[in-house]
């Protein structure tokens, strides 16, 4: 056993093996190389649709649009996850990470299929946007490096429950497991499922771009995609929802209220968000209403509760723990005294009120079979997801990189006062760039367009100076979260390189 | 705490009440807004439509020629413009990068209007009441639309369809 390795982590008291520590790092570095090539693509784009500065042409505006919807909701987040899995079942169970080989060959296929995929869309053989909604139609490389990523992603969920049996097996925990490995447990299991419909729509996809299948179906292709592509969010929820309860555990000690009602809730992600995606297809020929109303209502609307109770959760959790400290007057003074200059906890904050208040309320409303007539493919829908996935996910995943660095680095975080404005500026610029987009969208300005007057068209199209305007503030805002996001990527990487070693 | 195993006997502690409270509200929510759907649906007057036959794209291009060639009372940028009875089946086509034809339509009047694509998909996206349907190949989608204002409208492509994407608009005309 000479091979396995560990440390004792002085803050936590884990026992950290060395195998785990070192895939945790490589996933987490390239998820943040990611994170910051589709921030700098992302803010050329901002600046091209706030229609004043319009500075890219149209070609390199969907090129980029490409680019940067696989960068981030792809690869960023994905690569993260990866080392959320391995943290939440080696680290936290002081086990070793079952079967590191596999771990290695889960970064090498992502790796490759995400630069597969980048260099496809940078050298113009993939204008089909992150949905590649067939007929339209990429080299079949790029199918190609999608399935290879996805396939690299699953067997990080299998290296991650591989964990789980030998943490057990070995005893290296006793009871149940702890929430967060639990909650990472749930959104691995969605992964799994999710990941599985990616291959049942791309397989047949990259065959027929190769010229083996004649024909796709445009509508079965929507329909499954949507299985894979709107299902692959809940992942994004269930991962997003454990750090929460890590972030809250770690910047004020906060402990579950009920544990039995925290895992019922994520067991409810499991059993009905991944049914859930018709909400694309409500404006589209070839389904029923019923089917579609069933589909989106019923299923959708129990994975909403599941969202529902952790937002009472983990703010009450969070408030205990501080009136435990002794803030303990009047309503609101635990409010007033907690960590605000902790980037942790504000991240936490801003990611709970960005994805909950902005994001969730919004899908709930454009999901609605007659609502989406009028919110079906226009700014609406980006405004929505930039809140559930930038302001929400990517704020946690953030926030808790600042653990992450000491943790798993041993690095001292580099200028901290810095580091606890980056919260404020990126989740508050992210939440004012959603809220512009879908000012915006309600006037009938559609996403993905690089000019909504129709320059080169037959007729123009005047939206006049309300949409003018919050085009400015959508521009404004996003150079605003752009600049959080460059502070993060730049701190994190000088961190690396510079940050005091914390005991070696 | 979240990172260390629950304490045994986890499952039988009770909940909170303020916990109970807000899991009740939570639900009934749900299902009020579960309930919502279906019942809008039915007592509502503007759904999504539900009528959709398969077609190749080639037989539609050439029932939309045959419906240009009996109706068309103009040109406009190059597009011809066709006035169709009141009533009448009619036909907007999507491909790379265009919506025809234009059409001439009457206030207060009824028609089934068919949308298809001849090549990727399209959405159709009326400016400026935004009423948004998408618009896909190898399928005919029925709309019964009966116009309520007059004046002139645009139609925006607002699904992805290649880099010329943002020229495609047309336009409907609507007198009164």
């Amino acid at each position: 056993m000479s091979s396995w390795n560990y440390r004792t982590c002085p803050t936590t008291g884990f026992k950290v093996h060395n195998k785990a520590e070192t895939l945790i790092q490589f996933n987490a570095v390239t998820s943040i190389v990611f994170l910051l090539v589709g921030g700098i693509v992302g803010l050329t784009l901002a600046l091209t649709r706030w229609q004043a500065v319009h500075l890219l042409n149209d070609e390199w505006f969907y090129r980029f649009l490409s680019l940067h919807g696989i960068a981030m909701l792809v690869a960023w987040i994905v690569f993260f996850e990866m080392a959320v899995l391995y943290f939440a079942s080696a680290v936290i169970l002081n086990s070793r990470l079952a079967a590191p080989w596999v771990g290695w060959l889960q970064y090498l296929l992502m790796l490759v299929g995400g630069a597969l995929v980048a260099v496809m869309i940078l050298t113009g053989n993939a204008d089909v946007m992150f949905t590649s909604y067939v007929p339209l139609k990429a080299h079949h490389l790029y199918y190609l490096g999608i399935i290879l990523f996805a396939v690299g992603a699953i067997l990080g969920c299998v290296v991650f429950f591989a964990t789980l049996v030998v943490a057990k097996h070995e005893k290296t925990y006793t009871g149940s497991l702890p929430l967060v490995t639990f909650g990472a447990a749930a959104a691995a299991i969605i992964a799994i499922i999710t990941l599985s419909a990616g291959a049942i729509v791309f397989i047949p996809t990259w065959l027929w771009a190769a010229g083996i299948i004649p024909v796709m179906d445009s509508e079965v292709y929507r329909l499954l995609f949507w299985g894979f592509g709107h299902s692959s969010q809940q992942i994004n929820v269930a991962a997003m929802v454990s750090i929460w309860y890590l972030l809250a555990t770690l910047t004020v000690g906060a402990v579950p209220l009920n544990e039995k009602v925290c895992r019922t809730a994520f067991v409810l992600y499991i059993l009905f968000i991944c049914i859930a995606s018709e909400h694309h297809l409500l404006v589209d020929p070839g389904f029923s209403a019923a089917h579609k109303t069933w589909n989106t209502g019923y299923f959708m609307h129990l994975a909403v509760l599941a969202s529902m109770i952790h937002a009472f959760s983990v703010p009450a959790a969070t408030e205990v723990a501080l009136r435990k400290q002794g803030h303990t007057r009047g309503a609101f003074e635990w409010l007033k005294k907690a960590p605000w200059g902790n980037p942790g906890f504000s991240s936490l904050v801003l990611s709970v009120v960005g994805f909950g208040f902005l994001g969730g309320i919004t899908g709930v409303i454009y999901g609605t079979e007659q609502i989406n007539i009028i919110a079906h493919n226009n700014l609406r829908i980006p405004g929505h997801f930039h809140a559930t996935v930038v302001a929400g996910t990517t704020m946690a995943f953030m926030g808790i990189t600042w653990y992450m660095l000491p943790l798993m680095f041993r690095r001292q975080v580099v200028a901290p006062k810095l580091a606890s404005l980056q919260p404020w500026l990126f989740g508050g610029g992210m939440m004012m760039f959603s809220t512009a987009m879908m000012f915006a969208g309600g006037f009938g300005v559609s996403r993905r367009s690089w000019d909504m007057n129709g320059v080169d068209g037959p007729f123009q199209v005047n939206f006049g100076p309300i949409v003018d305007l919050s085009l400015a503030v959508m521009g404004i805002s996003g150079v605003v979260a752009a600049l959080g996001g460059a502070i993060f990527c730049l701190l994190a990487v000088a961190t690396l390189l510079f940050g005091k070693k914390v005991n070696a | 705490m979240s990172v260390t195993s629950p304490q045994p006997g986890w499952w039988n502690s009770p909940l909170h009440k303020e916990e109970k409270i807000w899991i009740t509200i939570a639900a009934v929510w749900c299902v009020f807004i579960t309930l919502a759907m279906p019942w809008w649906h039915i007592f509502g007057t503007q759904n999504s439509s539900q009528e959709y036959y398969t077609i190749n794209p080639d037989d539609y291009g050439t029932v939309v020629d045959k419906f240009i060639e009996q109706y068309t009372v103009g040109e406009e940028a190059g597009i011809p413009v066709v006035a169709p009875p009141a009533g009448a089946e009619i036909f907007l086509r999507g491909q790379q990068w265009m919506w025809d034809p234009i059409l001439k339509l009457k206030k207060g009047e009824t028609y089934r209007l068919h949308l298809s694509s001849m090549d990727v998909l399209h959405a159709m996206s009326i400016y400026p009441i935004n009423m948004n349907f998408e618009v896909v190949p190898g399928w005919d989608y029925v709309l019964t639309l009966t116009p309520t204002t007059s004046g002139e409208f645009n139609i925006i492509c607002n699904e992805f369809c290649g880099i010329g994407h943002h020229s495609m608009i047309g336009k409907i005309y609507v007198e009164s």
